[in-house]
């Protein structure tokens, strides 16, 4: 049997993986996209859809400043996808809210974000805590219980599905293969240099290999010569028929789509490999939206899901290249929508060359998670 | 464009369809009530805006939604005709509630 | 009414199925709620039967009348029936309902879901336009209402009920202008191998005399092989062709589809319940033992939830999941129920192939809508599936098919199947929808209303 050789092979056909392939296959490499079949642990079906500034950098500054990259970066990669895929993923970026339910909330949102400021070495973004009478001047459909709010003027959403799609689809127009029913079983390094990936669909051999398989990176990466703590985070999410457009902020918990839908969200759940919704969480996530805009009490709910985020121990994406293994990288997060533009025009990129520049990427490493020797 | 057979009970009720008030029979479904009085379709769908009226009448297709007693988005035929009751034919999405 | 807290057993349906698995368990002596979307008791098949004048009863003959046997046999057992209740989730020990608005979580030690059918969805041009109707629904409009179209009617399509609503009609004094039977003709020599049994079976003796009344009176089209409705904002017209032959337009008021019924499977699919594809019926089958016990103890399925098998085969088969749960000892009455059902059974798979509707009438293409809710085309279906989506998920997240109200229910098979043609890949490979909680939409402040441990708030609110 010959297999199909490419110039890299990227594990993984969600929205990290989609994105890095994009990037590649845009330098002119000839790229390879496996996935897994249609049932799959599949993040990038069941995100939330924010590209999200507020309150993310907490313990690593360098992730702040990845993350305010890539928002501001998102306008025009939205832009060079749609012309590319002839999809408009409608990215909006009105600045959006954290919303507080009681005085104590609201004090500890400012408290938590003042320390994150805080920080040394913290690239500052601007934020406002808000009053309730300046929060109703921007959403005068929150109820009587919302007190205040943060705000960030960075942070928006976007149609991740229509994101998936349309990278899917540049891809497909790129001359990129998508191999679905292609799950990765064994990554072999060849004596020669390069890899040879055994899939349930075949076999495939590549210069290079990029892990972007969520969670299923935690048991590839040590083919590679690589640790990848990841473990999998439940999110529930509830979602509402369309209704006329009301909401032109996306809220943290809440958020009305291009298509009119409303989202409401999330849980964090530490339940292992199991994506089962349940009444009690999924009404909590319902209580907690009514109470925040009681004229949703009426509308109806058409469809619960849950969904994995893909979680380091720090909460932090891991990239990097393999010391044992070059050639081989990996790149994991759990903010593969507000990742996107970076993910599309510097890590795709940088890693078709053949290369992850430290000045960037050295803070990623997973070495941050080795346990020191001696105290 | 449909019509009752004889053995159908009387008429006695009557409800406001888009502020139109029609007869229907007390405890038939909206949806029938509609269709026979010649209202075939009840709403434009959010998507494209184009119309569209009951279709499975069981419950399924979810086509037959109309704003009753101010609800939007009702399903007319699971909901009973009971005297007095106001239909509003709707266009597009729904808004939202009170 | 709203419901107990607890019940013995929770039954989800009050069709013939559910109806025979409460009286059973009513009359031994068990506790039984059994939950329904309709306001009295009788399914769809025998929908209002003892609410309506005698007269139509008559009418609508003597397979409809016979129900009211069974509605007031359960009325009297005991077993409390809560109509007008959309139940959105069902697992072993507890299901969740919404009566009157309100949302309630019910527990019983035996679930029975007696789901029933839905009309299989028939996407063709101009299916979405106002006064086009499924056919089942147009018979519902009789039964429930005495409603009939008035005008120029037309019913297209194939299987029983095409047959069975026309010789309806005619008892009623209408005229139906044509008969359009997309029955490809192949289908015959298909099930020909299957007409002893079929012949053993009780069937006959309902469906030749009818055929054969209908035949005299209604002018029949046979072999139609492509159809449209036309119409601005409500039907006006329709054209069909028959084999290659050329496209014939006549005006029409009310156009009624029909082409066969699916089990109802999303509650038990939502609970875990496996699918099977069942190549005869072209649908899903859930995994279910001849008593109605599924891999869950404490979950039961009874009727055509769980393949197409009619009316009293569905009698049948809610009685021994009543027994199933009572723990009858097998033999006696058990092995008769089973006997009996296996007669009805036989007979099927001669009627599954015979009326096995045409792959054009079950996979779209060009513009026609596959997904009516999100007005999703054939054209979209295929476009995605050429990027390769590995299933109905992912295709579901591409383009928004299947994430309208109804959930799926109108586009799911299409779906299913379209995706299959495209890929060169059979139903089974491709699979299905995933069916989640709720599987009807409820209310945001009705889920808000849901219990919720400290565990599960802190999940959220933190």
């Amino acid at each position: 049997m010959t297999a199909r050789s490419f110039d890299l092979a990227v594990v993984g056909g969600g929205l990290v993986g989609a994105a890095v392939a994009w990037g590649a296959a845009r330098t002119g490499a000839r790229v390879v996209v496996l996935d897994e079949g249609d049932i799959a642990f599949r993040a990038s079906r069941g995100n939330f859809a924010l590209v999200w500034v507020q309150s993310k950098g907490m313990g690593m500054p360098e992730y702040a400043a990845w993350t305010v990259a890539s928002s501001e970066a998102w306008a025009g990669f939205a832009d060079e996808l749609g012309r590319e895929s002839g999809i408009d993923v409608a990215h909006r970026r009105p600045g959006g809210f954290h919303l507080a339910l009681s005085d104590a909330e609201l004090q500890a949102r400012a408290d938590n974000l003042k320390r994150l400021h805080n920080q040394p070495a913290m690239q500052r973004y601007p934020y406002e805590i808000l009053d309730r009478e300046r929060v109703r001047g921007m959403l005068p459909e929150i109820g009587p219980e919302v007190v205040g709010g943060s705000f960030c003027p960075l942070d928006g959403h976007t149609n991740s599905l229509k994101l998936l799609r349309a990278l899917h689809t540049a891809l497909a127009r790129a001359g990129t293969p998508y191999l679905a029913r292609h799950a990765v079983e064994t990554i072999l390094p060849r004596g020669g240099g390069g890899f040879r990936l055994l899939s349930s669909g075949g076999t495939i051999e590549a210069a290079r290999v990029a892990l972007c398989a969520g969670n299923g990176n935690a048991r590839l990466a040590p083919m590679l010569g690589l640790s990848v703590p990841v473990r999998p985070q439940r999110g529930q999410i509830v979602v509402t028929e369309r209704v006329q457009p009301f909401l032109h902020h996306p809220v943290v918990t809440v958020r009305q789509t291009d298509e009119g839908s409303v989202m409401l969200g999330d849980s964090l759940e530490e339940t292992g490999f199991d994506t089962a919704t349940g009444l009690g969480v999924t009404g909590t996530i319902a209580n907690r939206a009514v109470r925040l805009f009681p004229r949703l009490a009426r509308v109806n709910v058409v469809r619960t899901w849950a969904a994995l985020r893909v979680m380091t121990p720090d909460g932090f994406p891991i990239y990097e290249e393999s010391t044992s293994h070059p050639g081989a990288f990996v790149a994991t997060c759990h903010s593969g929508v507000t990742l996107a533009a970076n993910h599309a025009r510097l890590v795709g990129p940088t890693i078709a060359a053949g290369r992850l520049p430290a000045e960037t990427f050295a803070p990623f490493s997973a070495r941050r998670f080795d346990v020191p020797q001696a105290a | 464009m449909f019509r009752r057979l004889p053995d159908a009970p009387p008429a006695t009720a009557t409800i406001l369809v888009d502020g139109r008030a029609v007869r229907a029979v007390p405890g038939e479904s909206v949806a029938a009530a509609l269709l026979a009085n010649g209202i075939v379709a009840c709403r434009t769908t959010p998507v494209s805006g184009a119309a569209r009226g009951p279709y499975c009448l069981m419950g399924v297709c979810f086509e037959c939604l109309a704003t009753i007693d101010g609800e939007p988005n009702r399903q007319t035929c699971l909901v009973l005709v009971r005297d007095g009751l106001r239909i509003e034919t709707q266009s597009g999405a729904r808004g939202l509630g009170p | 009414m709203s419901p107990e807290r607890r019940y013995d057993a929770l039954v989800v349906g009050a069709g013939p199925a559910g109806l025979a698995a409460a009286t059973t368990l009513a009359r031994a002596g068990r506790s039984v709620a059994v939950f329904d979307e309709q306001p009295t008791p009788g399914g769809q098949v025998h929908r209002a039967v003892a609410a309506v004048p005698e007269s139509r009863r008559a009418l609508l003959g003597p397979d409809y009348a016979r129900g009211r046997e069974a509605v007031e046999a359960f009325l009297a057992s005991g077993a409390h029936h809560i109509g007008q209740a959309s139940v959105w989730s069902a697992a072993p020990g507890r299901v969740g309902v919404t009566v009157g608005g309100v949302a309630h979580l019910v527990e019983g030690d035996a679930v029975v879901l007696a789901t029933g059918a839905y009309e299989r969805p028939f996407p063709i041009p101009g299916w979405t336009l106002p006064g086009v109707l499924s056919g089942g629904g147009a018979q519902t409009l009789l039964k429930a209402s005495g409603l009939v179209p008035e005008g120029r009617t037309v019913i297209a399509g194939s299987g029983p009920l095409v047959w069975l609503l026309a010789w309806q009609y005619l008892r009623c004094g209408l005229t139906v202008d044509a008969i359009l039977d997309s029955t490809p003709a192949g289908n015959r020599w298909r099930a020909a191998p299957h007409l002893a049994g079929f012949l053993a079976s009780p069937y006959p003796v309902k469906g030749l005399e009818l055929l054969r009344a209908v035949r005299r009176s209604v002018r029949v089209v046979r072999g139609v092989s492509a159809l449209e409705a036309v119409g601005e904002d409500r039907v006006s017209a329709l054209r069909y062709r028959v084999g290659a032959g050329a496209w014939v337009e006549m005006g029409v008021d009310t156009l009624l589809l029909h082409q066969g019924v699916v089990p109802a499977i999303e509650l038990a699919a939502s609970a875990g319940i496996r699918q099977r594809w069942d190549r005869d019926q072209l649908c899903w089958h859930p995994e279910v033992d001849a008593m109605g016990r599924t891999p869950l103890a404490g979950l039961y399925l009874a009727g055509d939830g769980t393949g197409i098998a009619g009316a009293e085969a569905a009698a049948l088969s809610g009685e021994l999941a009543a027994h199933a749960i009572l723990g009858t000892s097998e033999g006696g009455r058990v092995s008769g129920l089973l006997a009996q059902r296996a007669r009805w059974l036989r007979g099927r798979r001669f009627l599954d192939l015979l009326y096995q509707p045409a792959p054009a009438f079950r996979v779209p293409a060009g513009e026609t809508l596959a997904c009516r809710c999100e007005e999703v085309t054939a054209r979209a279906l295929g476009e995605a599936a050429a990027l390769g989506v590995p299933g109905p998920n992912q295709l579901k997240a591409f383009l928004r098919c299947g994430m309208g109200p109804c959930q799926g229910r109108l586009c799911g098979l299409t779906v299913t199947e379209a995706l299959a043609h495209h890929s060169g890949r059979t139903p089974a490979q491709v699979g299905r929808y995933r069916a989640r909680v709720p599987v009807k939409p409820l209310p945001l402040a009705a889920l808000a209303a849901m219990p919720a441990t400290d565990d599960e708030r802190r999940a959220v609110e933190r």
